[in-house]
């Protein structure tokens, strides 16, 4: 369900602005132009700022940006507590990572292999995998399956659903990744005598890979979302622990705004990063970077095989 | 067999509840997120900047912290909503946030010629947007528009997390009566698969109807 955020369409000739997008909706602004633009936006800047002070007017109405709320957050071991539900994030997110990655790539290569039943296979599981909601699956992992004596440890708890799930939009990715590749490529390979793993191994996997890096980061950001369900598991990663520290210090609000603003700025830098390998692919990847703007289709999982 | 049968009121009223969620919710993300990606686009710096800021917070922030934040949390502030609007109201703004992404993607297609020809013919602004780019991208986003509503609908689920009865909740209280895991979970599991395929053809044949062909 990642979205490829792409290069921007809006802005105007700003300088530096990559060769690609330098074609603006509008013109340069006349004066006339400027002043609606100035009007306006003052407009907007009184809108929001009068949300902003109509919610902090609300929230000090109840006490709620009380200092003496606030400042246990200045304390080290608050952040400690935390930093170690972020711990257990990383260390989730992690695991699905590299099994997911690793599920989706033979996922991605059964769907487009020759032979019918490993491609029906593969469709089917991509398919289920991506239209059940993952809490349904934990709650299968949690209350289900120990009914019937199979009990997990607690990470794989949220480990193994979330694996299920990302594994075939990962797998989705990487598809894009080898169809958005010239045919040539692996008719190259054929040709030269490779046997089909070899063209896949030495061909065609190392440029799809290195051409569905973004869109695989952006996955990365919607993975480390998803980790946040350990707070169903009791899992101990961040929002979990804000639960439990929230709980112990009935500070809801400003546990619960810490707790989002750590993943905002987590998530956010994996984002940029994501953006910035978009914008500018590393020198070893196979297109041109004019190339990039034209692929909003990887990380777009297909659904012409539903 | 018999188990679904002998609770088919609750099931059907918490399949009901779900469906109820993701129309409300997917209408909702419709409409904010067209106009946040139209914010993206204006010529208004502090508009594309705003609406940049609500994209990236909610992209990045996951929907569970938010339901918890909206549903445990706000009462405290004083803000106080009947639970099932509440994580209806949070999942509409949270996905409006990948609705402008893939209408703005749709955006993104229409091919820079076309925008600087409707220029060089003298459109205005609100000219270019109305009769070239919004009827191509919206044709374009079809396709992403419905991944985001599959999404959205998987997204319900997690309103069980806060106490919303729907499908998800309603299956795991019916196997803690029953204890027949695999078989209500899977059952529960075919609801939205179904819901999903229903959303993926419907999309399919929009974009049939609308397609451009080139």
């Amino acid at each position: 369900m990642s979205q490829t955020p792409s290069t921007t369409t809006s802005s105007t000739r700003a300088p530096g602005a990559p060769a690609t997008r330098t074609v603006s909706l509008y013109d340069e602004p006349g004066p006339k132009t400027r002043r609606n633009i100035r009007i306006w936006s003052a407009v907007v800047i009184l809108i929001l700022v009068g949300l902003v002070v109509a919610g902090l007017l609300q929230f000090a109405s109840k006490g709620q940006l009380d200092a003496d709320r606030w400042t246990p957050f200045l304390s080290w071991p608050i952040w400690e507590y935390l930093l170690v539900g972020l711990w257990g994030t990383i260390q989730a997110a992690a695991l699905v990572a590299v099994l997911g990655g690793v599920l989706g790539l033979f996922l991605a290569l059964g769907r487009l292999s020759s032979v019918r039943p490993i491609r029906w296979i593969s469709t089917a599981y991509i398919e289920v995998a991506r239209t059940i909601p993952v809490l349904l699956l934990i709650y299968l992992m949690l209350f289900g399956l120990p009914q019937l004596g199979l009990n997990f440890p607690l990470i794989w708890k949220l480990v193994i659903p979330l694996t299920i799930a990302n594994s075939a939009v990962f797998a989705e990715i990487i598809r894009a990744g080898i169809l958005g590749l010239p045919r040539g490529q692996g008719e190259a390979g054929i040709s030269l005598g490779l046997s089909r793993w070899q063209v896949s191994r030495f061909v065609i996997l190392p440029q799809a890979l290195r051409f569905a890096t973004p869109s695989l980061v952006t996955q990365l950001v919607s993975l480390v979302k998803d980790t946040s369900l350990g707070y169903i598991v009791a899992f101990t990663e961040l929002l979990y622990r804000g639960q439990v520290l929230s709980s112990f210090n009935h500070l809801l609000i400003q546990t619960f705004v810490v707790v989002t603003l750590i993943y905002l700025v987590f998530n956010g830098a994996l984002s940029t990063f994501a953006a910035r390998l978009r914008v500018r692919p590393s020198k070893r990847s196979a297109r041109k970077p004019d190339a990039a703007a034209t692929v909003p289709i990887v990380g777009r999982p297909g659904l012409d095989s539903v | 067999m018999d188990i679904f049968v002998d609770s088919a009121g609750p099931l059907l009223s918490a399949i009901g509840t779900t469906v109820l969620m993701a129309v409300v919710a997917g209408v909702g993300a419709l409409v904010l997120g067209t106009l946040i990606a139209a914010a993206r686009i204006s010529p208004i710096p502090v508009l594309r900047g705003a609406a940049f800021a609500y994209v990236q917070f909610f992209v990045n922030v996951p929907l569970l912290a938010l339901l918890i934040l909206a549903v445990f949390a706000l009462p405290d502030a004083g803000i106080i909503m009947p639970l099932a609007p509440t994580a209806v109201l949070v999942l509409a703004l949270y996905e409006a946030a990948y609705v402008a992404e893939a209408v703005r993607s749709g955006v993104n297609t229409v091919g820079n010629g076309q925008i600087e020809a409707s220029r060089a013919l003298g459109f205005t602004l609100g000219q270019t947007l109305r009769l070239v780019v919004i009827p191509q991208s919206l044709r374009a986003a079809v396709q992403p528009l419905g991944n985001v509503m599959i999404a959205l609908t998987m997204n319900t689920a997690l309103a069980a997390a806060v106490g919303v009865v729907e499908l998800t909740s309603a299956a795991n209280k019916l196997n803690l009566v029953e204890a027949q895991p695999i078989l209500i979970f899977a059952a529960a599991g075919l609801v939205y698969m179904a819901l999903a395929l229903v959303i993926g053809l419907g999309a399919g044949r929009i974009e049939r109807k609308v397609a451009i062909l080139r």
